[in-house]
């Protein structure tokens, strides 16, 4: 308990630290857009908009450091992340919403299968080294190495322009409106597949290694080399000796990655003109829509924090050794 | 370096960088010391490691108080199954942590060092070598290079030729042929020439005790004896007090002048090697005694005394801790602890089968208590408490 | 049953008291293959075909402007022509030799690389190796900092602070992503630390009588140059990849060649739409070559630092040879391998955790993949 109290410790004050930088980044940045910005829309802000504003982006010059920042602490408590400029009047919570579910679905869904596919085919590798399954590895490590977008963009090139087998870009064909419909759906599919499958590919050697690597070392522990004497199948022992304690690192890389799914799909939303927070991020970063930036920005490490609490707890539970220690 | 142990004193005071006349590059006076004299003693020595963790509360109650004199020329043996405290112990005297409660005086003085120069002058009086051969020296570096900084810590100022000379001396101290072993890796020697080279590691301080944490017990048996017989030798030699400690009793006896038994933490039985290992008193003891195989004796009812396991070392059970297993235990023994009682010349038992049988014993018990009845398996009781105690209190 | 790991070391002699001389064999004595063996790690097939690789870029990265055929930044009339006899690599839209843009471009890859991998291993060492060390209060002050900057997402907030200078060169983009990628390796090095302190040859040193500084410098350190150089050689081609990312979405200087830049024109001007093939495709096939060689030289490393994992690594041909006969599911353990780490296991993430701490292989970074 007191380990777990400890990691919570932790997390809230990166947690803090975070939102205390968000706070200052456009606070240093050149320009004054937000004035700008007043004065564009002379008159069609209202005060409470004005305020918020203000309060956000510390232009209010009468009130001092400190205090901006309690106000901040307070707008921001309140879910009250701002006004979008790029977007305006929509509020940045509304763009978040409206953007975020998209690529937690996508990348969220290519990162778990990559997940479980490295994972079973490294399993597989690592149970039966010696043999040709190892020629595999330059190969892989080949395409973990290729740049991400640069991929995306062959496939691009080739499955949806050349063989235009799936569509170049967009989360669904433009002109649908969202709904559960099954045409809907279909096209989401549709759309998803080549970013999922470029995240897939780009990634799933990563994971084939890690688990090779774990297999191997485990695969010489004492242990295994006795189920394997008491006669057990081999199936068993793969998975229920070796791949079972070999799995253990894996979990908790997966669920940091996790929290890496939502700041890392910058540039595949870029290059597959994927509707998700990555790409709101990038032009909001263009735009100069800093309310933008900072409630993207702000949303990334609170999932990133959540990943890693997620990780610590899974952990705790899997490997019945930390549970004693300190 | 014969005699320079017994008298130091011929150097005189700080030699710095002066002190070059051969062997005697010792930088401290020592006082003289004749054999026997007392040089390490730990008196109510204690140690609770807290506990963290999911488990936030408790201690694990490693040593509970024992109290141990190293005299110089002497081997004591410091006998115990995993989890008894006895690494604790010699950790302890290394001053690698501190202890929770009790001093430890070198030569009468308290010791209190940690860190720094002062513990750095503790070490060249006191050196430890590990259980484990292959983990005690540094892989990365040679033999060399690991006798080399042993050398530089504590005889300073010698380098080039002299370095060199002090280098093979130490090799030929443990017996190690210094062409072929100097420039060595770890991983290239066996486990007994790795154990002497730690050896040789701690005698480059030239110290007066020497804790040696079962030192035997991860080498391949027929070099065991080897190990032994260089250690003896350097007590014999150079007057070296050592603490050795060992869960084989046999060895013990074999090697110990004294013979220090301890169970969960607490010290049960002490005495002179012969007479704790022919005639052990306390039962624990016994029942160590008796496990050892015995070819003569395949068949014995007596063997398959030992019931139980050590006991829980965060909450141990109150009074005396063997009593779980102890086939004599009454309900005396299950709530007060014994003291260590004198049943001989230098011989204690904590145990409450002898109370009965030493004057006094009885005295902190209620009259109605019932005293367990070892019946044949005591051991004889000679007259008590006439003999000088065994610790300055 | 039959086919038990043969033991190569079965023929040992047994240590006896009369032949204490005897060191026991497997490796021979004499120095020339001991200083080999020091150095097992290279001869390994692998890191040396990731060292040569990596060693051909670093010579292209030297004298890639003087040996370049044309000057990149030179416009011609042949505008997106196809590879040819005085444009290897075509042209691009403005009719500039693409085949000299990557090479030039090499150079600032190369620099990145190398100083944010030393900038970024010197501040994890630092922080990494003392946190272990020190404990206690400075330990949870720098495990903090590390998760900090573990935490906050890297790429945004190097596109964020890259888009505030007017002209983020390399240099600049070198300091940034070291400034941010040190973490991971902090990390590591810290679990690392923290198991070998509990090791006995760093309490059999202290009870030798030496001081800390000369503890952590020579006693813990050299046992460390393994996971050091991993960490290096993870950071460089995180930053490569980090450096193509950005230049490619225009975040860096456009002045300056890299392979991302021309990645950045390429498809600025719709290269692959108009069947450009030749502008596009290299330089991401060289960024995909310098990583592949990169992982190669880790692989050879955690061989290196996992007995274990080497002969996982071996051939089947080698093993064959060593009379090693691997059962599915058994790693044949080879007797009298370099006892460097007695321990190995994985990367634990997340918690802290105290002696019995694995050590890490590279291969399970998840370092934040830059899509």
């Amino acid at each position: 308990m007191k380990f777990l109290l400890r990691r919570l410790g932790f997390y809230v004050l990166t947690a803090w630290a975070a939102v205390t930088l968000n706070f200052f980044i456009p606070r240093v940045m050149k320009g004054d857009p937000v004035q700008s910005l007043i004065n564009r829309f002379q008159g069609q802000i209202d005060q409470d908009a004005v305020h918020s504003l203000y309060v956000l982006f510390g232009l209010d010059k009468k009130q001092s450091l400190w205090q901006q920042y309690v106000d901040y602490w307070k707008e921001i408590l309140h879910g009250n992340l701002g006004i979008s400029f790029a977007f305006f009047p929509t509020p940045v919570s509304q763009v978040i919403k409206d953007s975020l579910p998209w690529t937690v679905a996508l990348v969220g869904m290519a990162t778990i299968i990559a997940v479980v596919l490295g994972t079973l085919i490294g399993t597989y590798l690592g149970w039966r080294r010696g043999t040709w399954a190892d020629s595999i590895l330059p190969v892989m490590t080949f395409f973990s190495s290729v740049p991400y977008f640069w991929l995306g963009l062959l496939f691009i090139a080739l499955l949806a322009v050349t063989f235009p087998v799936f569509p170049a870009s967009n989360a669904y064909t433009p002109g649908m409106t969202p709904s559960f419909s099954f045409a809907f759906l279909q096209s989401v599919v549709q759309h998803g597949f080549l970013p999922a499958l470029t995240i897939v590919l780009s990634s799933v050697a990563g994971w084939i290694l890690g688990m090779r690597n774990m297999m191997v070392t485990v695969g010489s522990e004492d242990y295994v080399t006795v189920a394997q004497a008491k006669g057990l199948p081999e199936r068993r022992v793969m998975y229920g000796y070796a791949a079972r304690n070999a799995v253990l690192p894996q979990v908790s890389s997966f669920a940091l990655s996790l929290g890496f799914v939502v700041s890392g799909s910058l540039v595949m939303e870029l290059v597959f003109s994927y509707p998700g927070i990555g790409a709101q991020l990038f032009a909001a970063i263009g735009a100069k829509d800093y309310p933008l930036m900072q409630g993207i920005f702000l949303v990334i490490t609170v999932a990133v924090l959540l990943a890693n609490i997620l990780a610590d707890v899974v952990y705790v539970f899997l490997d019945p050794r930390t549970r004693q220690e300190g | 370096m014969s005699d320079e142990a017994l008298d130091p004193a011929g150097s005189g005071g700080r030699a710095d960088s002066a002190g070059r006349a051969g062997a005697t590059s010792r930088t401290t006076t020592r006082p003289v010391v004749a054999r026997d004299d007392v040089v390490l003693e730990a008196v109510g020595l204690t140690k609770h490691f807290p506990l963290r963790g999911l488990r936030a509360s408790g201690a694990v109650h490693a040593v509970d108080g024992i109290d141990l004199a190293l005299r110089s020329g002497q081997v004591i043996a410091l006998v115990g199954e995993s989890g008894s405290g006895k690494s604790t112990v010699a950790r302890l005297l290394a001053r690698l942590y501190p202890q929770t409660a009790g001093t430890i005086r070198l030569h009468g003085e308290e010791v209190t060092a940690r860190r720094g120069r002062a513990f750095r002058r503790y070490a060249r009086r006191v050196q430890m070598i590990f259980q484990d051969p292959f983990a005690s020296l540094n892989p990365v570096h040679t033999v060399r290079y690991t006798l080399t900084r042993a050398v530089k810590i504590h005889q300073k100022g010698l380098s080039g030729d002299e370095l060199e000379k002090a280098l093979r001396a130490l090799l030929e101290r443990v017996q190690l042929s210094p062409d072929r072993f100097i420039d060595k890796f770890p991983h290239e020697l066996s486990g007994g020439q790795r154990q002497r080279v730690a050896i040789a590691r701690a005698l480059a301080a030239d110290p007066e005790v020497l804790l040696a944490d079962e030192p035997i017990s991860m080498l391949d048996v027929s070099i065991r004896i080897g190990i032994l017989n260089l250690l003896q030798d350097l007590r014999d030699r150079l007057g070296i007090a050592i603490l050795y400690i060992t869960h084989d009793i046999a060895s013990a006896r074999y090697f110990a002048d004294r013979t220090y038994v301890m169970y969960a933490g607490k010290p049960v039985e002490t005495g002179d090697s012969e007479s704790v290992t022919q005639t052990p008193a306390h039962p624990y003891t016994q029942l160590l005694v008796r496990s050892a195989p015995d070819p003569e004796d395949l068949v014995s009812e007596e063997r398959s005394g030992g019931r139980g396991e050590p006991p829980n070392m965060v909450n141990p059970p109150e009074g005396c801790r063997f009593s779980p297993r102890c086939p004599f235990a009454t309900d005396l023994c299950r709530t007060t602890t014994p003291p260590l009682l004198q049943i001989g010349a230098g011989r204690e038992v904590a145990c409450w089968g002898y109370a009965s049988r030493v004057g006094g014993g009885t005295d902190a018990i209620p009259a109605s208590a019932q005293l367990p009845q070892l019946g044949a398996a005591a051991a004889p009781v000679t007259a008590a408490a006439t003999t000088t105690p065994e610790v300055t209190r | 049953m039959s086919n038990l790991p043969i033991d190569p070391a079965a023929a040992v002699p047994v240590d006896t008291e009369s032949i204490v001389e005897s060191a026991v064999e497997g490796p021979s004595t004499d120095p020339a293959h001991r200083k080999k063996k020091k150095f097992v790690f290279v001869r390994n097939a692998k890191s040396i075909t990731g060292l040569v690789i990596l060693a051909v870029f670093v010579v292209l990265a030297i004298v890639g402007p003087w040996i370049a055929p044309h000057n990149p930044n030179d416009v011609s009339l042949d505008l997106l022509a196809p590879p040819s006899g005085s444009h290897w690599l075509g042209t691009d839209h403005l009719g500039r030799d693409v085949f000299s843009q990557l090479l030039v471009g090499t150079r600032s890859v190369m620099i990145v690389g190398l100083v944010t991998g030393v900038g970024a291993t010197l501040l994890a060492v630092l922080i990494g190796v003392s946190a272990g060390f020190l404990g206690g209060i400075p330990d949870e002050v720098l495990s903090a900092l590390a998760n900090i900057f573990l935490v906050l997402p890297a790429l945004p907030l190097i596109i964020i602070i890259a888009s505030q200078m007017d002209n983020a060169g390399s240099m600049v983009i070198a300091l940034v992503l070291a400034a941010t990628g040190w973490a991971w390796g902090a990390r590591v090095l810290r679990a690392q630390t923290l198991s070998l302190r509990g090791r006995d040859f760093i309490e059999a040193a202290r009870a030798t009588g030496e001081s800390t500084g000369r503890i952590v410098w020579f006693e813990t350190l050299p046992n460390l140059t393994a996971i050091i150089a991993s960490s290096f050689v993870s950071t460089v081609t995180f930053a490569v990849l980090s450096q193509t990312t950005l230049a490619f979405i225009g975040v860096t200087s456009i002045s300056d060649w890299s392979w991302g830049t021309v990645l950045y024109w390429a498809q600025a001007n719709q290269a692959l739409s108009r069947g450009a093939w030749w502008w596009f495709v290299p330089a991401g096939l060289l960024v995909a070559v310098l990583g592949m060689a990169l992982t190669l030289i880790n692989f050879g490393i955690d061989e290196f630092v996992n007995p274990r994992l080497r002969l996982a690594g071996m051939s089947a041909r080698e093993m064959r040879r060593s009379g090693i006969r691997p059962r599915i599911g058994f790693t044949a353990r080879v007797r009298n391998l370099p006892r460097t780490y007695a321990h190995p296991t994985p990367v634990v993430s997340a918690g802290v955790r105290s002696s019995g701490e694995p050590v890490a292989t590279t291969s399970d970074e998840p370092k934040e993949t830059v899509r």
